[in-house]
């Protein structure tokens, strides 16, 4: 690790005022993986605000039946939280889908938006990447790219975001709360983060000094039909090779309002408007499961060692949509997420 | 407060590395650090303080040997920074029970032979401990899901289940903590003959 200063900062305004006097100042909530990213190199801050008597760390309800998570609470007061256990399960079930439960216990809900690609490349110095290195290349694109993207990619990135909390954010449509030099203001989830293009080091919409405050959920959860699959290489503590939300308003057999999104396969959480259009309205039958998965996958590029992800998507968007109607097994094999709905 | 250092116990301090003070709760005493702010809580604990009961594994949050409790929650204290913890309760596997009377889980997982090497257990037993607070684990699956944060290079899962399971299960059972004996609660798993010390 490089050496760096450290303050507590009291508030949200000061700790916005301590972003500004510092050049490469970055702000520290569990740390989890900025710390690593420390370690490793790979991100070398000069500067580290603590948030932690910011007073951000509350879940309440809202007046309009919604709720809001401060940017502080932690991953698992989030996903053990009566409310979004009751009214949000989906949430609750793709957080703990993540991670450890000491990283949980440290990680906070802002910072999980602001976590960086685990690509391997981007983590190794020694070789190109654009995302580190502005410019200097995609050792992913032509290298070993197995856990890499296959949709909204550019030449100059297919790295992925490895949340999965962000998956399901995106299906609830949830909005993030930002303060920064020039004041609040909201963003909706889906404009938070970005795809590569030409900017690959931009992992988000956030302005240089800006600070997540808290996200908001809309009141409606979902949280008679959901389904968070999560596919990976092994049932526990790793990351999603693919991963589906889903969630169903459910009339009989019809499907009055449907949210569908996809983790690790693109640089941000891939929820498709178009694929949930096809499945209002429509039975809830395998058949429209097919048409809305054709697609989400319809204009997706596989890079020799992911090719496979495309038909995996596939599959995985299918069964999580049977699995969010019928409300059967809920996750992959985790035991624990499936004994508990 | 116990003492006050600058440098690593037994090392020469650290030319120019800027310091701030830290004041640590520790296994309920108060520690007073003077420590550069890139200092890990694994490496106050552990170079500074001389809790060296607190492993350090993979020094990336991976492997869960440098588990420790903080408000009785476990954390990786690899990944979180000593001036992170200003106003925290610390509880190391040097807090959790003393030679004289250990912990249920520490005498659990002699009973049960949880271990081959003993470099993870420490970590084992912290975040054994940090499930038990939580209360949501109750069966043997959950046990396993909600421990997939430490991992055993000797892979002496089995048994580590079957002890964190045995506390669980005597907890349940609301016996005594006097009581708490191997197979307390589950006469069927029972060792046949008094386990060796």
């Amino acid at each position: 690790m490089n050496s760096f200063t450290f303050t507590q900062a009291p508030a949200v305004a000061a700790a916005v005022q301590d972003n500004l006097a510092h050049e490469d100042a970055a702000y520290i909530g569990g740390g989890t993986n900025l710390l690593d990213l420390m370690k490793e190199n790979v991100a070398r801050p000069t500067h580290l605000i603590g948030l932690k008597k910011t007073g951000l760390a509350a879940i309440e309800s809202l007046p309009d039946g919604g709720l809001r998570l401060g940017a502080l609470a932690t991953n698992a007061d989030t996903a053990w939280h009566p409310d979004v256990e009751k009214r949000y399960p989906l949430l609750s079930q793709a957080v703990l889908a993540g991670a450890s439960p000491q990283l949980r216990n440290m990680a906070t809900d802002g910072g999980n938006l602001m976590q960086r690609t685990r690509c391997y490349y981007f983590y190794d110095l020694a070789t190109p990447c654009n995302k580190r290195e502005p410019g200097s290349g995609c050792s992913a694109i032509g290298g070993y790219n197995r856990i890499h993207a296959i949709l909204g990619t550019s030449e100059s990135c297919i790295a992925t975001h490895p949340s999965d909390m962000c998956v399901a954010l995106a299906a609830l449509a949830a909005t993030v709360r930002v303060s920064g030099p020039h004041g609040e203001r909201t963003i909706a989830f889906g404009d938070f983060h970005r795809l590569p293009g030409d900017a690959p080091e931009r992992d988000n919409t956030l302005e240089p000094g800006e600070l997540i405050t808290g996200l908001d959920l809309p009141a409606k959860g979902f949280e008679k039909n959901y389904s968070y699959l999560k596919l990976r290489d092994r049932t526990s503590y790793a990351f999603a090779l693919v991963s589906v939300a889903a969630a169903l308003e459910l009339d009989g057999d019809t499907i009055k309002d449907a949210r569908l999104a996809l983790g690790g396969v693109a640089h941000k959480p891939w929820r498709d408007p178009a694929a949930e259009a096809l499945l209002i309205g429509q039975p809830a039958t395998a058949d429209t499961f097919r048409r809305a998965a054709a697609q989400v996958l319809e204009g997706a590029q596989g890079y020799g060692h992911n090719t496979f992800k495309i038909e995996l998507a596939r599959r995985a968007i299918v069964r999580a949509l049977k699995q969010a109607t019928e409300m059967t097994q809920r996750t992959d094999d985790n035991a624990f997420l499936n004994s508990n709905p | 407060m116990s003492h006050v250092t600058q440098a690593p116990l037994g090392r020469p301090p650290v030319a120019l590395a800027p310091t701030q003070p830290v004041a640590l709760r520790i296994n309920g005493a108060l520690h007073s650090l003077n420590i550069a702010p890139w200092t890990t809580l694994l490496d106050a604990l552990r170079e500074y303080l001389d809790l060296t009961g607190t492993k350090k594994g993979c020094d990336h949050g991976q492997c869960g040997a440098c588990t420790v409790l903080v408000d009785g929650k476990r954390i990786n204290s690899c990944l979180s920074l000593a001036v992170m913890h200003e106003d925290s309760d610390i509880t190391t596997i040097e807090g959790l029970g003393t030679a004289e009377q250990l912990s249920p889980l520490q005498q659990a997982f002699i009973d049960h032979d949880a271990f081959q090497c003993g470099y993870c257990t420490p970590g084992q037993i912290c975040s054994a401990q940090g499930l038990i607070n939580e209360g949501r684990a109750k069966t043997e699956d959950e046990v396993r899901e909600l421990m997939s944060g430490n991992l055993c290079r000797c892979g002496a899962y089995s048994n580590i289940l079957t002890a964190v399971m045995e506390v669980l299960d005597n907890q349940q059972a609301g016996l005594p903590a006097g009581e708490w004996s191997a197979g307390a609660a589950r006469p069927h798993d029972a060792p046949a003959e008094a386990p060796k010390q």
